[in-house]
């Protein structure tokens, strides 16, 4: 690929304390600190505060049916709503997104209906939905492997002139891994349209952030790369929003990648069979939880009087519409076609396989069941 | 440019390098989505010069040098692909494709699969293999098996220009991924009688030389060593058929079956070591279906149960004519 030697590289690393558009308290930080972004509109504020809440009664759902045993596991992103929807909500439904595990509530925002996203986590398929439909891949866990699925996709749209980007999430164990400094070197030399979201949640399962690396903070690291880094406040979804939307028009319009560094913090456990008073204390959790990004931009907007008692019933009723959607698709026992195992392992017939599934048809003849069984059995 | 892959392969200065320099010549003109990256594949042409031209003919947009790192490569390809192209990615040595194992085996064999068809990967993902190049450490191995082990990759491999040539071709316009094994001591070779074969679906083994006593199994490096082989065999009254596999997988089962059958003994011949090698499930596979008819049990012969040896050592581990006739005669031949 033609690389374009002429274009300024950034040479300012990102300011020690993360960037904000909104204070802890609520309250917008004074046109002179906002380092050239603007407040996003009301409306869209407003439409992030909505989705945060419908997301968040979303999560805590499937957090319960996972207790209950509905599904084989679930990594909550409760406490990580401003980063992950104030990505999303930026997006446009061109632009591709590449989530891992713990971005359910991001796959959710773009679109993609609850019983497929739920697919992976109940077990019956690796992933539920169509990825071309939502321009949203599939869920990894193979961490950071998703960054350069990412570049690839971005470089592809690039060479065919088509102006979207690619958006990947990423979290702080996961930089420690070496697809993760490929990806934003390919994305930096290749100039590729992407925009990598660090969620700096401070823990990968029970590892904290100083045992995965010495760094003041992980966006420092895009200077090396010779891309623009950012570290913004992750609890803060008017920044996330400012911050990834200007990188997506960046990209869009030819200006390269952008690794932009949330820090937030993961205030449940890693997943259901977590046990998080091994390694960390509750002060720590409750700390944050005090910071809570939606209860933030909530005080913003009860401020600015852009939030009425209909507002919050509007939301409300979306919210426990959500869940229930969600609560009557997994009560619905999944239709699960043992034979189609073999079914899409190619896009060519392979007459071996072939073989194999006939003799799972007739072992499932022999033993007296058509083939179809559901997930109750 | 020639489209007919039997005529474009059919002289006998033809080496295999330029039969498949001329396979990604024909796809990139015939397809825009076809591109080509990876590591000095650009101007230089690739270290085995395999992409000789294609930057200077088609563009840095088309065939461009990647940053050195085999994950990157293949990672890329896959979002290349997810998104409509038809990326051919080169793996510089067989041994520097393992920092990309686990993009291979987690997302290129498996997203088909995991999206129940809705996202193809047609990738090609091309690796200069085996020994017999006198290769210094990492750049002699044999491969196949830990890709052959995982379900959703294609793999084969060509052991002639001409095969070379059509079989690229096919793996390029495949709407599967496919690990194209290019055994690189053949790279440079040029042969006459293979001037005029039949072309050939890439799925397909090939019977290269008829024979009633034995089957020798064949596939890349070794083709041309059982060949040999027969010849030599010749000598000894030993009528040898040679079975060209071309595909690893899928096996060809209906024509290694239909050859067993006949000389009722085979012998798998490969470059890789024995323990757990791709020998040891054509052996296993052969006779699980062919079991009445064989009055031997099946031999693998192959590379020594040891790393990969320095150069000058090559020529002992890697199997020899002799060593294979040797190994024949072990068997008891009267009934």
């Amino acid at each position: 690929m033609s690389i374009d030697l002429a274009t300024p590289l950034p040479n300012v690393l990102p300011d020690d304390a993360p960037f904000r558009l909104i204070g802890d308290t609520g309250k917008a930080v004074p046109p002179k600190q906002r380092k050239g972004f603007e407040l996003p509109s009301i409306e869209t504020l407003s439409l992030i505060y909505r989705k945060m809440v419908v997301a968040r009664r979303w999560d805590t759902q499937v957090t319960a049916l996972t207790r209950q045993g509905r599904l084989s596991t679930y990594p909550s992103a409760r406490g990580q709503e401003a980063s992950e929807l104030g990505t999303v909500i930026a997006m446009r439904p061109t632009d591709w997104l590449f989530p891992t595990y713990r971005d359910s509530i991001a796959v959710l925002t773009r679109g993609v209906p609850t019983a497929e996203i739920l697919t992976s986590f109940r077990g019956d398929w690796h992933c539920g939905w169509d990825p071309h439909e939502y321009s949203t891949a599939p869920q990894v866990t193979p961490l950071a492997t998703q960054l350069l699925h990412a570049v690839g996709l971005a470089t592809a749209a690039k060479l065919k002139g088509d102006p979207i980007a690619a958006v990947t999430f990423i979290g702080d164990g996961a930089t420690s891994e070496g697809d993760s400094h490929e990806a934003f070197n390919f994305a930096g030399v290749w100039q590729a349209p992407t925009v990598f979201v660090i969620q700096n949640n401070q823990f990968a399962i029970s590892v904290p952030y100083s045992k995965q690396t010495r760094a003041r903070m992980l966006a420092d690291r895009a200077v090396g790369y010779g891309i623009p880094g950012f570290h913004v406040d992750g609890n803060d979804a008017a920044a996330v929003y400012a911050v990834v939307s200007s990188a997506l028009e960046r990209a869009r319009s030819g200006g390269g990648p952008t690794m932009i560094e949330c820090l937030t913090y993961r205030t449940e456990p890693h997943t259901n069979s977590d046990d998080p008073s091994r390694y960390r204390n509750s002060k720590e959790v409750d700390a944050w939880r005090a910071k809570d990004p939606i209860e933030r931009l909530e005080r913003y907007l009860l401020s600015e009087g852009a939030l009425t008692d209909a507002d919050r019933e509007s939301i409300n009723a979306e919210a426990e519409e959500g869940a229930r959607a969600m609560r009557d698709a997994l009560n619905k026992d999944p239709v699960l076609d043992p034979l189609e195992l073999f079914d899409h392992v190619y896009f060519a017939e392979r007459p071996a396989l072939k073989e194999q599934r006939e003799a799972l048809a007739s072992e499932l003849a022999s033993r007296g069941s058509a083939g179809r069984t559901g997930g109750g059995e | 440019m020639a489209k007919n892959s039997a005529a474009a392969a059919d002289s006998a200065t033809v080496t295999m390098a330029s039969a498949l320099n001329r396979a990604m010549r024909e796809a990139l003109s015939e397809d825009s989505s076809v591109v080509i990256f990876g590591e000095d594949v650009g101007p230089l042409g690739g270290v085995f010069r395999i992409t000789d031209g294609l930057t200077r003919d088609f563009g840095e947009n088309r065939v461009w040098d990647s940053p050195l790192a085999e994950s990157g490569i293949i990672g890329t390809a896959i979002g290349m692909a997810m998104y409509g192209m038809r990326p051919i990615v080169e793996m510089q040595f067989d041994a520097f494709s393992y920092p990309a194992f686990e993009q291979v085996v987690s997302h290129v064999a498996k997203m088909h699969n995991r999206t129940r068809g809705a996202v193809r990967l047609p990738m090609v993902i091309r690796i200069p293999t085996s020994g017999g190049i006198g290769g210094v450490e990492h750049h002699s191995d044999s491969s196949e098996a830990y890709w052959t082990h995982t379900p959703g990759l294609t793999v084969v491999t060509p052991s002639n220009p001409a095969d070379a040539y059509s079989m690229l071709l096919e793996a390029i316009r495949s709407d599967d991924p496919v690990i194209f094994l290019e055994p690189k001591s053949r790279y440079w070779m040029k042969e006459k009688s293979e001037g005029n074969l039949e072309p050939l679906p890439m799925n397909r083994a090939r019977v290269v030389r008829e024979g009633t006593d034995v089957t020798l199994i064949a596939y890349g490096p070794t083709v041309s060593v059982a060949l040999e082989t027969a010849e030599l065999g010749t000598h000894e009254g030993l009528s040898v058929e040679v079975i060209d596999l071309r595909s690893l997988s899928p096996f060809d089962d209906e024509t290694v079956g239909a050859s067993v059958r006949k000389t009722h003994r085979a012998a798998v011949i490969h470059e890789a070591a024995q323990f757990g090698g791709y020998g040891a499930e054509v052996a296993a596979r052969v006779t699980e279906r062919e079991f009445y008819h064989l009055a031997a049990p099946i031999l693998r012969i192959t590379g020594a149960d040891t790393p990969f040896p320095a150069p000058l050592l090559e020529k002992f581990y890697l199997p020899n004519p002799e060593r294979i006739l040797d190994s024949l005669s072990t068997w008891q031949w009267e009934d």
